[in-house]
């Protein structure tokens, strides 16, 4: 069915209108576990709008429709063309294409969506997280035209997305304020200036920023001119406001969150907390409610004064006061962000209250069906932000495209619930966020909601895209996370030089090792196993026995495996192991047994000359096992040299070239800035490798370039 | 071994008795018995001697240059144990120049012949040493060569050639030439009989070329091997060039630019490896059927990815391998000639488990046009499955034959026909699936109905059309002015799978998802397929 609605909106495309197209069929759904997201009943009496539409994509779109089809209400999506067959659109009982793939002209152009808005006769606006989701323009326009906006009034978005103005806000509400200079910074002389009042290291963010983007921290002078400009930059791209603040920035701070939700009746409660500790480059990589380090009274004073500046702002809807809390649990407001949180789901896991669900009734002007009361912290949520992107590139990830040619999320496992909008053979695009899903775990306790992340995270295949669940998986069992001891800069301090991928204890390797020869010796079966070769039968048999040398983590380990009818007994050194065999080797997700204990593998590669790719607790290892006659021939192989790439500027990601600061026959040196990649609207300042003339530059600023693809050569 | 021994040992005695009548019989027994021990003693020098090739040092130097030994090469190919070698005995006969010399003997003259098992399977095999006087060709060299290729196309077992060799042995003059073209002969003979491969791990110069080259593949060493009518020092001679050996005739050369070797890899081992793996998705001879693997990989998988992969826009790449690798079993594929001529792939896999060959337009690469290069190499891979009984499974994105002069005049004409030939004459299952673009003449070449297509699919991106809408519309609308509502009207008229499907020309329109299942049942299907061409001594394809 799909195929063919496809290629009529094929055809649409190329007539380069705006079509909409109302599905009588739908075959898509995603597993909705209504017990995550809310334990209150949703009153099917209670009069709602009839129909809403999400302008936003991905995840936070296929989210929001979740609960509009339990609450029996209508949902339109909107599109860019590239998005046209993507889940939130399948998912949507109706669907406009509101323009091309980059935002600007489709996600964030409001003629479109106010044209769709009218043609769908939608009555409510769920703008998601993220593009014009605290846009006090937009929510002024759908004022305009009588529908409603599903999030906090016009005023409130304004005087909490400046941040200027909403440290004010909070200053008069009596919030604590971290200290800092109150005013947009114009250059990078009065940067300095004000730094040298308020002490390194400060952080400089843009004015109407959000989501780590134009954010940056500087420990000196010159870090800070490079942050100034690159921040102006960035935050002229991504908001078209280049104004810049500057503030002290809080050592060893830990990210906590309080969710608060008003009424228009002057209602307001706070659900308590969420940490969200674990960043890199200031966006959130690990997120979870509880936290471990408040106790009740923090948490009361933080709720109260988030309950405070809501009402100051006369707040509406759902929405998230962000702090800053130091080792002495003082805690000082960093903003509010006026939307859904991308974090929401740990929340609802904990409280067992649907906001979206709460949003929708707020906007339709019900008042709030909970009481502070009623709200409880309900066992513990943790959530992984899964993300396409190569972890050990960059400061812990480097965005990657792809499409995925195999997906498949980790619902089977109680307890998990995954918020993504895409499915296998979705293609993960430059021109949007690279997350792919938020993997959302609970438990009735800490420990146990972690050991289902790490269990979810095993068996979770993504093929088509590099992604970071080695890190997510490392981060999850290192011993400072595991005690809660952490703060905004557990990734830098933890992993100094980026991350290399998770280091497999003794234990780990040894199961590692035994599983892959235990593979090996199935896929050589396999090899020598021919139902039709009859005319000359096979000759000989399978060798029961084979002594390996495996290649894993620069070592040799010597191995023999034997293959025995009911398991594959496993002889490293002194100690022997005993491997399954009830698996099957051609399954994305292998779900083996050593020694009883089960351990969940997946063959990501194996070539025939004994190469091994195997991921293990979310780090793809590459092995090398061959027998001990080809070992001892290998010596003899020369060692291929691999091409010295220091005299070119390669591209490490796919994306645009913002900006070139050299031109062909300048001198260049070591370490110097030479280009700006664009990418998922980070800009990238590559630099050179050696000092050198630049003999060419191969591409334009404003050219789409590819990953690996060379900018400068050096001569 | 036993029966030869014996064979001497009454030798050894007849002659004995005869030079010495008179002499009582239990000294004749004891002196026997010496002799018997003697021949044993030299059985074993000899052996020992074949054995260390050329000598430790000559190993050693062998070594060095990162090249194993014939011996080793061997041993690594076959399953351990199962190597049998001939004519380990066998010596030339040269006494010209100094060779008489027993210095410049050595038992088995610089090759190892023999067979073994591959998995199971059998194959005959011959390793030229170039630790014996560089791995040179002599007559006797030729005939253990000859030997092995007679035997196998008795038996209808593969041969496989590990190719060493400085060329050929000057000190024989003709003789060494003869030998090529004894050996040339037999390449010809067997070629569509049995399978021929060619694993070139050293140099392998002059005409010792031609007998790879009639292999039906030829696959090289990087670094390590060259291939080439004549060497660097005459090409400067002749031409006054300068090229080194591996710009010349290296592995980079061949599978790059020349199109001579079908593939490459990193050094020994991994070649012999890739080898094992390669040898199993063939049939020995071509009486038997395309191999069947177990699977585990479910027939029935769906693949959600094939309904998106093909771009919205007709002028937007993807890349064929993506589907490639989706549709056939575990996403193994045996990729034939990777580095050339990209803009169609071909390979092998299994679906089900059975060996199939892959032919893909890759719309990648030149739009996956069909130029010169593509449509020979796609031209000697489908006249390689339909010899030896393997069923070609065709992706077709193809937005025709590549325009041009150098392309008309270096003989598309002729070359592009090489592929309409090898598809029309192709009596083995064919399968095909119209992903996109099916455009002019490239659509009826690329496996279509029309050349006995078996089964034919387009996905619901189809066009299958003499031309793209623009191109057509200037044609059949010259002078009108409204050009857009024309082009429109082409595309909703021919843009689009139903013109093809409404004549039969494709026989369903399919859900790519459903593209694996479809294909693994109708394989199952055609599994009995009798389809013979008329009586003829060969056909003359367009050479």
């Amino acid at each position: 069915m799909s195929v063919f609605v496809r290629h009529y909106l094929r055809c649409c495309n190329k007539l380069n209108r705006i079509c909409v197209i109302t599905r009588r069929c739908r075959t898509y759904s995603t597993a909705y576990n209504a017990e995550l997201y809310t334990t209150t009943k949703i009153d099917k009496d209670e009069p709602t709008f009839e129909k809403i539409l999400i302008a936003n994509r991905g995840e936070i779109a296929c989210r929001v429709i979740n609960t509009c089809r339990a609450m029996g209400i209508k949902t339109v999506a909107i599109h860019s063309d590239v998005d046209s067959d993507s889940l939130h659109v399948r998912l949507a009982d109706e669907a406009v294409c509101v323009g091309p793939a980059p935002s600007a002209q489709s996600y964030l152009n409001m003629d479109v969506i106010m044209n769709a808005i009218k043609q769908t006769g939608a009555q409510a606006v769920h703008p998601g997280y993220g593009f014009l989701s605290e846009n006090n323009e937009f929510s002024r326009r759908l004022a305009e035209a009588g529908v409603q906006f599903i999030g906090p009034p016009d005023g409130a978005i304004r005087a909490m997305g400046d941040k200027l103005e909403s440290k004010q806000i909070a200053k008069n509400a009596n919030v604590n304020i971290v200290p800092g200079f109150d005013g947009v910074v114009k250059n990078e002389e009065e940067a300095i200036g004000h730094a040298k009042d308020i002490g390194y290291p400060v952080m400089i963010k843009a004015s109407a920023g959000g989501g780590g983007k134009g954010m940056r921290i500087a420990w000196n002078d010159t870090e800070l001119r490079e942050g100034f400009r690159l921040s102006t930059q960035e935050a002229a791209s991504s908001f078209g406001d280049d104004r810049l603040l500057i503030e002290k920035f809080i050592d060893n701070p830990r990210h906590i969150e309080i969710q608060v939700l008003c009424d228009g009746h002057g209602n307001a409660v706070y659900l308590n907390e969420r940490e969200c500790s674990i960043q890199r480059r200031n966006q959130k990589v690990i997120e979870e409610a509880p936290s471990t380090f408040l106790d009740a009274k923090t948490r009361k004073a933080m709720g109260e004064q988030a309950v405070a500046l809501a009402k100051a702002v006369d707040y509406q809807s759902a929405g998230t006061v962000e702090f800053l809390v130091d080792s002495q649990r003082n805690f000082y407001f960093l903003e509010m962000n006026t939307r859904l949180q991308v974090e929401h789901p740990i929340t609802e896991c904990i409280t067992g209250i649907d906001l979206v669900h709460q949003m929708i009734r707020v906007a339709k002007g019900h008042p709030l069906s909970i009481t502070q009361d009623d709200i409880g912290i309900n066992g513990w949520a943790v959530e992984c932000r899964v993300y396409a992107e190569d972890p050990y590139k960059a400061t812990f990830g480097l965005p990657s495209i792809g499409r995925l040619y195999k997906y498949t999320e980790p619902e089977h496992i109680p307890k998990v619930r995954v918020d993504s909008g895409i499915t296998e053979g979705s293609e993960i695009s430059i021109y949007y966020d690279p997350m792919i899903s938020k993997l959302v775990t609970y438990g009735s306790t800490r420990k146990e909601a972690l050991d289902t992340m790490k269990k979810a995270l095993d068996s979770y295949v993504i093929r088509g895209v590099t992604h970071n669940i080695s890190l997510l998986q490392d981060v999850l069992v290192h011993p400072r996370f595991i005690d809660g001891a952490i703060t905004t800069n557990f990734l830098p301090e933890e992993y100094p030089e980026g991350f290399k991928g998770h280091k497999l204890t003794e234990m780990e390797q040894l199961q590692l090792v035994s599983m892959a020869t235990s593979i090996l010796m199935r896929q050589l079966l396999k090899d020598r196993t021919f139902l039709n070769q009859t005319r000359i039968g096979c000759k000989g048999s399978p060798q029961k026995v084979l002594n390996l040398i495996v290649n894993i983590e620069n070592q040799n380990i010597s191995v023999q495996v034997e293959d025995l009818e009911k398991s594959y007994k496993v002889i490293i050194g002194d100690r022997i192991v005993n491997v399954n065999k009830s698996w099957s080797i051609s399954a994305d997700l292998l779900d083996l047994e050593v020694d009883g204990q089960a351990c969940s593998v997946q063959v990501i590669s194996h070539d025939a000359a004994g190469n091994l790719k195997i991921q293990f607790k979310g780090t793809i290892y590459p092995i090398n096992i061959v027998t001990t006659a080809i070992a001892e021939l290998q010596s003899l192989m020369p060692e291929k040299k691999k091409p010295d790439t220091s005299k070119e500027v390669i591209s490490p990601m796919p994306g645009k070239l913002f900006s070139l600061s050299v031109q062909v026959g300048e001198k260049v040196y070591e370490g110097q800035e030479v280009c700006i990649v664009e990418a998922m609207k980070m800009h990238n300042s590559l630099h050179a490798a050696k000092t050198g003339i630049v003999k060419s530059v191969n591409f334009d600023a404003g050219d789409s370039i590819g990953e690996g693809d060379v900018i400068i050569q050096l001569e | 071994m036993a029966s030869i021994m014996w064979r001497v040992s009454r030798r050894a005695l007849t002659q004995t008795n005869l030079l010495n009548k008179n002499v009582i019989n239990l000294s004749a027994r004891s002196c026997s018995h010496q002799l018997l021990q003697d021949v044993k003693s030299k059985i074993e020098r000899k052996r020992q001697l074949a054995n260390e090739g050329g000598g430790q040092h000559r190993i050693d130097s062998q070594h060095k240059k990162g090249k194993l030994t014939a011996r080793e090469r061997v041993n690594l190919l076959m399953d351990p144990g199962s190597f049998v070698e001939f004519d380990t005995f066998v010596e030339h006969r040269c006494t010209d120049f100094g060779m008489a010399d027993p210095k410049n003997t050595f038992p088995g003259d610089g090759v190892v012949t023999g067979h073994g098992h591959i998995n199971g399977r059998i194959a005959f095999v011959f390793s030229q040493d170039f630790t014996v006087h560089g791995g040179s060709l002599s007559s006797a060299n030729a005939q253990k060569i000859c030997k092995i290729m007679d035997q196998a196309m008795m038996v209808g077992a593969p041969v496989i050639g590990l190719n060493d060799s400085g060329g050929a042995r000057i000190q024989e003059g003709v003789e060494s030439l003869a030998g090529y073209a004894d050996i040339f002969q037999r390449n010809v003979l067997s070629s569509g009989v049995i399978p021929q491969i060619s694993l070139i791990m050293g140099p392998c110069a002059g005409g010792a070329v031609y007998s790879p080259a009639i292999t039906d593949f030829v696959f090289m060493v990087q670094d390590t091997s060259y291939l080439f009518i004549t060497g660097p020092d005459v090409v400067k001679a002749v031409n006054n060039e300068d090229v080194t050996f591996e710009d010349l005739g290296g592995a980079t050369a061949h599978t790059k630019k020349s199109g001579c070797a079908h593939g490459a890899f990193d050094n020994d081992i991994e070649a012999l490896q890739q080898l094992r793996d390669f040898f199993n998705y063939l049939p020995l001879s071509n009486k038997d059927e395309a191999p069947i693997q177990q699977s585990d990989d479910s027939p029935d998988r769906l693949i959600p990815v094939l309904n998106t992969l093909v771009p919205l826009e007709s002028n937007k790449p993807y890349d064929i391998m993506d589907v490639v690798l989706a549709t056939v079993d575990d996403r193994k594929f045996f990729q034939i000639m990777p580095d050339y001529a990209k803009n169609i792939v071909v390979g092998f896999a299994r679906m089900n488990g059975r060996t199939v060959g892959i032919v893909g337009n890759q719309p990648k690469v030149a739009s996956g046009c069909l130029d010169i290069s593509a449509s020979v190499k796609g031209a000697r891979f489908v006249r390689f499955c339909d010899s030896f009984n393997i069923p070609i499974i065709t992706f077709v994105d193809v937005p025709g034959f590549l325009p041009g002069t150098s392309q008309e005049h270096g003989g598309i004409i002729r070359h592009g026909a090489k592929l309409l030939y090898a598809y029309a004459e192709a009596t083995v299952p064919k399968l095909t699936v119209i992903t996109r673009k099916a455009y002019g003449g490239a659509y009826d070449v690329m496996s279509s109905k029309h050349l006995r297509g078996d089964i034919n699919y387009a996905w619901p991106t189809a066009e299958v059309a003499v031309m793209g809408a623009q191109g057509a519309v200037k044609i059949i609308f010259r002078g009108d002015n409204n050009v857009a509502e024309a082009e429109q009207e082409y595309i909703e008229k021919f843009a689009n799978p139903f013109p093809a499907a409404s004549k039969g020309f494709v026989d369903d329109i399919i859900e790519p998802s459903t593209t694996r299942k479809r294909l693994c049942r109708d394989l199952d299907l055609l599994s009995t397929k009798q389809l013979s061409n008329p009586w003829k001594k060969h056909g003359n394809i367009p050479l």
